[in-house]
């Protein structure tokens, strides 16, 4: 499999040949569906935004009721991912590394958030959580700890719909790691925890990061499960898509694109950020 | 060294390399507690409200003619969406297992895009492409064309939705087989149509299997982008997601419940048929399991 063509002239090549057909085929269909589906509506609201200007844009930006969405959506979207982090570490790991009975149906159970729709998510967190739910009436008393309809609640969905970024980008990792290099620690005398952390960790640190930054990602934008559990109300508890379905059902229009396009800004620095990661995963760990 | 001394010798290094058995204990309870409380939890919560009251309430609330009539738009747009994306995930998968071209890690980030946009925001753009102010409004309805708070709508907003499901669980499967077997069957004189079907389909249908069930899933489940394009028009425009929150919100707890149960089975099958899948063909399912 050399990837090389013994012929010397350089000439510009943008494909390297294959005897299979079907592929201007398969190029247009994709490029012209993409285009349809997903780059031209994007397109319309990235034109909508510009014909904005940047005074108004910036007035709606900085208004305090959107500003305080934004900080809610973004606060509870990284509380939620530093702690999904945290468990979806220890889950991958128990899952990878220990054998008990009914592994393989938990391991399942990680993807329930993928497979469940958020509107049913969002009822059955709203019950548990509620005051006199079962879980909200035991924190109430234990801690004093109102979590249904208050921020606390945002969290609460955002760990749920957040929970198996961290834990997909992780375990196949961890799978792959190659034991002998722990044992080699070990054998030179190395103490678990200091072989977990100096050999095990460096190796997982790029995933881990992935993981953290599709949970954030994910929770910036989660609405359907978020508005059953959250007062919703404003300046106090409000999500900023949330925001965006208030300002469409008062026809601002250009409010709800203002607080889009922002959303989106952030968004796509975010997918950014990722493939950089799994660039930098690829090229030191070999791995994804 | 002796044998006994060998044994402990490799007990020790084993021991070194691994948790002792309290660790061990304590990292597996906090995992179940965290997995039961998060996970089992509310899904068990869906089935105790749904079928609390008895059966003849849930089956009442499910026989309602609005509920019916959520349930026959959501499996119309299912219908829709997922063929469609079927058909795209193959031809992208194909286009970028198969070829190597200058680009090809852009357009699989462009792929991915749907991932990243908010479902509000999913919804929000085709409010804006297709809305009475936008530029493409008022054609449509001088022609009479109603694509937003109508059913064209909700469907293309779930193909946008789940518009990357089948090409990314298609895209490393195919990667991974390589081009091999397709360039002994086209030099064999095979076409490139048979090749695809008697070929590649053979050695990627668990995968393709299963990334059909998730992008169905996903598209009678989206609520975020179908509730900005729908309008909410009760009996009409209203899928299962979009009908569960107005049951809740009448405070029809019970209701709610029995239609969300509805979508928690199909979750549950989705899951149950990817673990029987991955158990049978571990090596025919794509390791890359982002969504």
């Amino acid at each position: 499999m050399t990837a090389t063509a013994p012929d010397g002239a350089r000439s510009f090549r943008w494909r390297r040949r294959s005897v299979l057909p079907g592929f201007g085929l398969s190029l247009g269909y994709t490029i012209v569906y993409l285009s349809l589906i997903v780059l031209i509506p994007l397109a319309g609201l990235g034109i909508r935004s510009a014909s904005l200007g940047w005074d108004q844009f910036w007035a709606i930006a900085f208004d305090r009721r959107v500003l305080l969405a934004l900080q809610l959506s973004f606060g509870s979207a990284l509380i939620a991912a530093i702690i999904n982090t945290v468990f979806g570490v220890l889950v991958a790991w128990v899952l990878v590394r220990y054998r008990f009975p009914g592994r393989r149906w938990l391991d399942a159970a990680v993807d329930l958030p993928f497979a469940l729709p958020t509107a049913v998510a969002g009822i059955a967190l709203a019950t548990l959580y509620a005051p006199n739910g079962p879980f909200g009436a035991l924190l109430d008393d234990w801690f004093g700890l109102r979590v249904g309809f208050t921020s606390f609640g945002v969290v609460m969905a955002l760990i749920f719909v957040g929970l198996p970024f961290v834990v997909r980008t992780v375990q196949p990792v961890l799978e792959e790691i190659d034991r002998e290099t722990e044992e080699v620690a070990a054998t030179l005398g190395a103490r678990r925890w200091r072989t977990v952390t100096r050999v095990i960790f460096p190796a997982l640190l790029p995933a881990i990061l992935t993981g953290f930054a599709l949970s954030f990602a994910r929770g910036v934008g989660e609405y359907g499960s978020v508005i059953f559990i959250a007062s919703n109300l404003p300046f106090q508890s409000e999500i900023a898509p949330l925001l965006i379905v208030i300002k469409l059902e008062e026809n601002n229009y250009a409010g709800a694109t203002a607080i889009a396009t922002i959303m989106l800004v952030i968004a796509f620095v975010m997918l950014f950020v990722i493939n950089l990661l799994q660039a930098w995963s690829r090229k030191w760990f070999g791995h994804e | 060294m002796s044998e006994a001394a060998a044994t402990r010798q490799q007990r020790k290094v084993r021991q070194a390399i691994g948790e002792g058995p309290a660790t061990r204990f304590v990292l597996l309870t906090i995992a179940l507690a965290f997995l039961g409380l998060m996970l089992v939890a509310p899904l068990l919560v869906v089935f105790v409200e749904a079928f609390g009251r008895g059966l003849g309430v849930y089956f009442q609330a499910l026989a309602l003619p609005d509920t019916m009539a959520a349930l026959q738009l959501t499996l119309l747009v299912a219908a829709i969406a997922v063929p469609a994306n079927l058909v795209f995930g193959v031809a992208a998968a194909w286009l970028i297992a198969k070829f190597d071209f200058k680009g090809k890690s852009f357009l699989l980030t462009l792929i991915d895009l749907p991932f990243a946009v908010s479902p509000v925001v999913s919804g929000l753009i085709f409010v804006l492409l297709f809305g009475a102010n936008s530029a493409l409004g008022p054609w449509l309805e001088d022609n009479n064309i109603k694509i937003l708070y109508a059913v064209p709508g909700i469907v293309i907003a779930t193909i946008f939705i789940t518009f990357p499901f089948i090409a990314r669980e298609l895209i490393p499967l195919m990667e991974q087989q390589g081009s091999s077997e397709e360039e002994a069957a086209v030099s064999l004189g095979a076409s490139g149509w048979r090749t695809f079907f008697q070929v590649t389909l053979p050695n990627v249908k668990w995968g393709l299997l299963y990334g059909v069930l998730l992008c169905n899933a996903r598209a009678m489940g989206e609520f975020g982008a179908v509730s900005v394009v729908s309008g909410h028009i009760r009996g009409v425009t209203n899928t299962l997601p979009l009908h569960i929150e107005i049951l809740y919100n009448d405070n029809k707890a019970a209701a709610a419940f029995a239609v969300a149960s509805l979508l928690a089975m199909l979750a549950l099958v989705t899951l149950a048929v990817k673990t029987l899948l991955e158990a049978r063909f571990a090596g025919e399912i794509a390791a890359q399991r982002r969504h």
